[in-house]
């Protein structure tokens, strides 16, 4: 539906439903519509980024040096889940105000004099949000990737002359690499079109391309603008999952030659 | 533990009193021997001797609890796996997934920045030399059981190691590929003249590949000799019967002199026993039992085949292995049947449970036990 949609014209109150590239025009030319696109994607990437790198090693702590209790601090990692998603977004809210958490803390112990405003409203507090609301979902395959490494193959690394660090970076990290591939992916796909989290924490430039999309079908009443907003974003973000996916394929066989 | 000494060899493992505890449970009690420069050296035994244990301590994978290692007269106290002159052929193989067979046989090598053409052609060497020449483009994943046992062998030889540790490398092959493999593993290791220990619950194995054997039960080393000293004289009941097929038998001192023992033997009567067959520090009234291999009793054919001395016996089972056939014979006066193994030559007819054998024995055959 939000195909077809995307090729037709809104009339005020009806639509007119012949075929029109008209949309698309307007999503790729409009310098708002491209500015918003390429944010959400700046925006994701960070986030994914981020992610990933702090997922990696919390699942290599637990994977590797957690002995007894490992479904324990899964069952931890996936507490966060318990609560709902925007009641999450609105405790980041908390955190991060400007009379928040985090801002009383720093002014009780004397580290600033006046509240930090760049936390809030902006780029950094979306990134902030989503890295922490979606760090399971990148730990989780990280940790199952890491699970599947023969531990006689770090021995046999060892064996042959590699100290810890060589060894992580030639054999646990290439070995790691479908993991890491999937949580990049997992995060990054739902992050380029989230809407709660920049329309809460994000201000005005915070905002990305979901707000712009459920702008144009509410308030701006135009529907088919919005779908083919829509369409275009998923197209760009299933293109550039491909990439990733492709990238890290070759790099993967790179190194076996 | 008897050890034969052969002075010209030098020691290129020394073990002093190696124990390891994990938790309150002790996994080796107490280990002392030196393994020689350029042998085949098997430890042998049941799963849970603590073989393993040892062979991860000689390769750095675990510190000893007391005790001292020393490789080629260094002490290896506190040196990791990394930094020690060994290299471990892994029961799994190890082989890593994500690399092709020459980067797996050059993992070592890549750290000392040799030239490419160099260390092109030391890989291309060390393949060949485990029969894999050419194979080098290929991914790991494609090889077969024995394949990677050799890259296996390939990537640890590579390194010019001291010392090559083999942890039950060849228990993951089928009977034929494994016959044939210990086979090869020995003549590679005579060719390249380095040091091999391998780990082995097979005595079969352990028999045929080692210049010397430790067998192990519980920790410590039962006795650690030759194949031929351990086979002929197991200096308990417990190796004995780990190492082949030994039938026991209880027996009984009945007199003895400066020159020969009386023993009362079951089922098989009165043997004498020169004084000077008697193992070393065994007095005559230690002995409480005789043991028979089965290949030292022999059934007759006919009446007029002799031994030195016969016994009748009923046949209870027969195992027919094509060249061998080994039968349970329940000798008269004797409960438990004993185990007779005999070559199947030209002309001779495969007894069938119930028929009545002779059995012949020569008395010097018989091996003695507290």
């Amino acid at each position: 539906m939000v195909v077809t949609f995307s090729f037709w014209t809104q009339n005020y109150l009806d639509l007119d439903t012949t075929f029109t590239l008209a949309n698309y025009r307007e999503a790729w030319t409009d310098p708002l519509y491209r500015e918003l696109m390429l944010r959400s994607l700046r925006i994701s990437v960070v986030v994914t980024v981020a992610t990933v790198v702090l997922a990696f090693p919390i699942a290599y702590y637990v994977s590797f040096h957690v002995r007894n209790h490992k479904a324990l601090w899964l069952f931890l990692i996936t507490v966060p889940f318990w609560t709902s998603y925007l009641l999450r977004v609105f405790l980041w809210k908390v955190i991060l105000g400007y009379n928040g958490v985090l801002n009383s803390a720093l002014l009780g112990l004397g580290l600033i004099d006046e509240p930090l405003s760049f936390i809030l409203y902006n780029a950094n507090a979306v990134v902030i949000t989503l890295a922490h609301a979606w760090a399971p979902f990148a730990i989780l395959p990280i940790f199952v990737a890491l699970e599947r490494i023969d531990r006689s193959l770090l021995e046999a690394a060892k064996d042959l002359g590699d100290g810890p660090v060589r060894s992580f970076f030639r054999v646990t990290l290439p070995l790691a690499m479908p993991g890491v591939v999937a949580a990049t992916i997992i995060v990054l796909i739902p992050t380029v079109g989230d809407y709660i989290t920049p329309r809460l924490v994000g201000g005005t430039e915070g905002l990305m391309i979901s707000n712009m999309i459920q702008v144009q079908f509410g308030k701006a009443n135009n529907a088919p603008l919005g779908a083919a907003l829509a369409v275009s974003s998923m197209f760009i973000v299933g293109g550039l999952s491909l990439m990733i996916f492709f990238a890290t394929r070759k790099i993967g066989r790179g190194g076996a030659d | 533990m008897r050890d034969t000494e052969n002075p010209q060899a030098r020691t290129i493992i020394a073990l002093n009193a190696v124990t390891k505890s994990f938790g309150a449970v002790q996994a080796l009690k107490g280990i002392t021997a030196n393994i020689r420069e350029g042998e085949f050296f098997s430890l042998l035994g049941p799963s849970g001797c603590g073989k393993t244990t040892l062979l991860r301590m000689i390769a750095g994978f675990d510190e000893p609890t007391t005790g001292t290692i020393a490789i080629d007269g260094k002490p290896m106290a506190g040196i990791a796996a990394n930094h020690r002159p060994t290299n471990m052929v892994f029961q799994s193989y190890a082989i890593f997934p994500h690399l092709s067979v020459a980067d797996n046989v050059g993992y070592g090598l890549k750290k000392r920045r040799l030239p490419k053409a160099e260390y092109r052609r030391e890989v291309e060497q060390a393949l060949e030399m485990v029969d894999l020449g050419g194979y080098g483009p290929r991914a790991a994943h494609t090889l077969s059981g024995g394949q990677r046992q050799r890259v296996a062998l390939a990537r640890a030889l590579i390194m010019k190691p001291k010392v090559v540790l083999l942890d039950e490398p060849l228990s993951a092959l089928d009977k034929k590929l494994r016959d044939q493999m210990q086979l090869e593993l020995r003549q590679l290791q005579r060719s390249v003249g380095i040091t091999f220990i391998l780990v082995t619950h097979d005595q079969e194995e352990a028999l045929i590949m080692s210049d010397r054997i430790a067998v192990m039960f519980d920790g410590q080393i039962e006795q650690l000799a030759t194949p031929e000293d351990l086979y002929r004289r197991p200096v308990n009941q417990r190796v004995a019967s780990f190492i082949g097929v030994m039938n026991f038998l209880g027996a009984q001192v009945s007199g003895s002199d400066e020159n020969q023992v009386s023993l009362d033997v079951q089922a098989l009567g009165r043997i004498d026993i020169p004084r000077a067959g008697l193992p070393e520090g065994m007095k005559p009234e230690d002995i409480h039992r005789v043991g028979v291999r089965p290949e030292m009793m022999t059934i007759l054919i006919d009446s007029a085949t002799t031994a030195e001395r016969i016994i009748e016996g009923e046949v209870v089972e027969t195992s027919y292995y094509g060249d061998m056939t080994y039968y349970a014979v329940r000798l008269i006066g004797l409960e438990e049947p004993v185990t007779i193994s005999m070559r199947n030559t030209a002309g001779r007819a495969v007894l069938r449970p119930g028929e009545i054998a002779r059995v012949g024995f020569a008395t010097d055959s018989i091996i003695l036990f507290r």
